[in-house]
């Protein structure tokens, strides 16, 4: 044996930790997604998305839980990624360089990282109690709330990595600022920020603690946003505590749709940012 | 102000209201929460509340100690569990990993960061707290249990697996994600040249990850570390369902307790009036947490 041969086996045990640490938490996260699969599959049937809740030994569906957070998402979107864009517009734009703006994204760092709860009991105390009871709008507001930090901090870094000299020429040629962010550095920035919203939405499409004081729940369809909305995550929180192997089955498979549209918006997302790249 | 510069007053004024829009936002939660909390702090006072175990219906007495020492507990228990395999990870993929797989590996693991916590909850509920109640605590309360004097900290006194240490244990398989890839961030951040000069001088990769990679990256990884378990702080949907919500005395660590999100979860729709308001204050001590814990490991990842 060489002289130095203690400090191999050192090195070969160490890394050998650290691979096999790897393997562990990679194995691991792979185990859930399977669960989720095949649990997710054994109860999977068009009822879930075609039919109306039944009682525990009926073959009912969550119909209207899917509609109804597609449009609470819907709805979260239209109005946060708007706000989101132009907030992260100002901060990017008008407003770079001024301690003003610094401000404002360290208040960003700091909602993106509010746990979805806590943003639900903030708008359950302004937008449920004062109205009087659960509602639609309420829970699109929640979402909105989430979104708007997180579209607007994605905004902002992909505007300030436009160069500014593409910025001068096209003010140079005449052209008022606004219309140099819209034609110009919207244009250049476009991918990024199309993946920044999709992410968001993703985000928000799963979430639960949000809805729950704010939309509740429903057994009914329902598309009038002034009353409590059903949503397919609080109806999987709601089947999960039943003692109902009818609704844990359902639970299971609407868990799995939801993980599949989540993880779908999240591949599409980065896929978007390849295909410019390339 | 002329005419045609009015389409540029109008755009600035409308990002500009969208900028501030986010600080009223924020403030307003800040100011909402405060406002009510306010009658609970009134009733039992500011430190009574703090530092009461009482959690009861019928006297209408809430005090948050139980829930902020579950908050906390399963939090640090998430980080034990997590962080040294999520270190082991990131060191595979800085130091070790092939690189034609180092990134569909980094992708993989922030997709599984992407899967939503009720998700988590559900897998939890029905396949690690079993997993738990027939194998993990059987084998803790038959070894551990058996020691004199710490022995009562590992015994089982309820049936179930929904317990603390599930609560640890989803938590660190959703932090698992995140701690992973902030900390390999944080071991990127280390120029290429350092490491190959100590390889130069006939350091073993070990050795150079101990002597360089390590006290180089140090800060980075530990405000990483510290950033993505702030995250087990707020989570809701997983601990709600395995915590099993008991507000009893915590005296192993199987036993069923309660964190700020699981109370909120399970009885804010249901609350009475002073209830609701401690709940509410419950929320802004979680807000608070989560102002610490952000800003501790910000200070953290800026130092060089």
């Amino acid at each position: 044996m060489k002289p130095h041969s203690g400090r191999l086996w050192v090195n070969y045990l160490a890394l050998g930790l650290a691979t096999a640490c790897a393997l562990f938490g990679l194995g691991l996260l792979f185990l859930i997604l399977y669960d989720i699969v095949s649990h997710g599959l054994t109860s999977l049937s068009i009822s879930l998305l075609t039919q109306d809740p039944a009682g525990p030994l009926g073959r009912g569906g969550l119909k209207g839980a899917f509609l109804g957070q597609g449009l609470l998402t819907l709805m979260a979107a239209l109005v946060g990624v708007p706000l989101g864009v132009l907030g992260g517009t100002y901060l990017a734009e008008y407003g770079r360089d001024k301690k003003f703006s610094k401000v404002i994204i360290s208040l960003c760092d700091l909602a993106m990282s509010l746990p979805s709860i806590v943003i639900g009991i903030f708008v359950y105390s302004i937008l449920v109690k004062p109205l009087g009871g659960f509602n639609g709008w309420a829970g699109s507001a929640a979402l909105a709330v989430i979104m708007v930090p997180l579209v607007m901090r994605t905004t902002e870094s992909m505007l300030s990595m436009v160069p500014w000299t593409l910025r001068e020429a096209a003010l140079a040629l005449g052209s008022p600022y606004y219309q140099v962010i819209i034609k110009i550095v919207y244009r250049q920035a476009a991918s990024g920020i199309l993946t920044g919203i999709l992410l968001a939405i993703a985000r928000v499409a799963g979430e639960t603690a949000p809805l729950m004081f704010t939309s509740f729940n429903n057994n009914y369809f329902e598309l009038n946003l002034n009353r409590p909305m059903p949503s397919v995550t609080v109806s999987i929180y709601q089947y999960a505590g039943s003692p109902f192997d009818a609704w844990i089955g359902q639970a299971w498979a609407a868990a799995l749709m939801v993980t599949v549209v989540v993880l779908f918006l999240n591949i599409l997302g980065r896929l978007l940012v390849k295909v410019k790249k390339a | 102000m002329n005419l045609k510069k009015l389409p540029n007053s109008i755009f600035y004024f409308l990002t500009f209201l969208s900028a501030v829009g986010l600080v009223v936002l924020t403030v307003g939660l800040v100011v909402t929460l405060a406002v009510e909390s306010r009658p609970a702090f009134q009733r039992f006072g500011f430190f009574r509340f703090l530092l009461s175990t009482d959690w009861n219906y019928t006297d209408q007495i809430y005090g948050a100690l139980r829930p902020l020492t579950g908050t906390v507990l399963a939090t640090l228990g998430a980080a034990v569990l997590a962080v040294p395999v999520a270190l082991g990870i990131s060191v595979f993929l800085t130091e070790l990993c092939p690189h034609k797989l180092k990134s569909p590996i980094a992708v993989a693991i922030e997709l599984l960061a992407a899967i939503p916590s009720i998700i988590y909850g559900l897998w939890g509920l029905f396949v690690l707290a079993p997993f738990v109640e027939t194998y993990i605590q059987p084998f803790f309360s038959g070894t551990l249990g058996g020691l004199p004097w710490a022995g009562g900290f590992f015994q089982v006194r309820l049936a179930g697996g929904l317990n603390l240490l599930t609560a640890s244990m989803v938590l660190a398989v959703m932090i698992l994600p995140f701690v992973a890839s902030l900390a390999r961030e944080g071991f990127d951040q280390v120029p290429e040249v350092l490491k190959e000069s100590a390889y130069g001088l006939g350091a073993t990769r070990w050795e150079t990850i101990l002597a360089v990679v390590w006290p180089t990256a140090q800060k980075a990884v530990v405000g990483g570390i510290i950033m993505a378990t702030g995250r087990a702080l707020g989570e809701t949907m997983a601990v709600a369902y395995v915590i099993g919500n008991r507000h009893g005395a915590l005296d192993s660590i199987f036993s069923p307790y309660v964190t700020i999100t699981s109370v909120i979860a399970n009885e804010f729709n249901e609350a009475g009036p002073i209830q609701m308001s401690a709940l509410f204050a419950l929320t802004l001590a979680l807000f608070l947490a989560n102002l610490l814990v952000l800003s501790l490991a910000r200070y953290l990842m800026r130092q060089k």
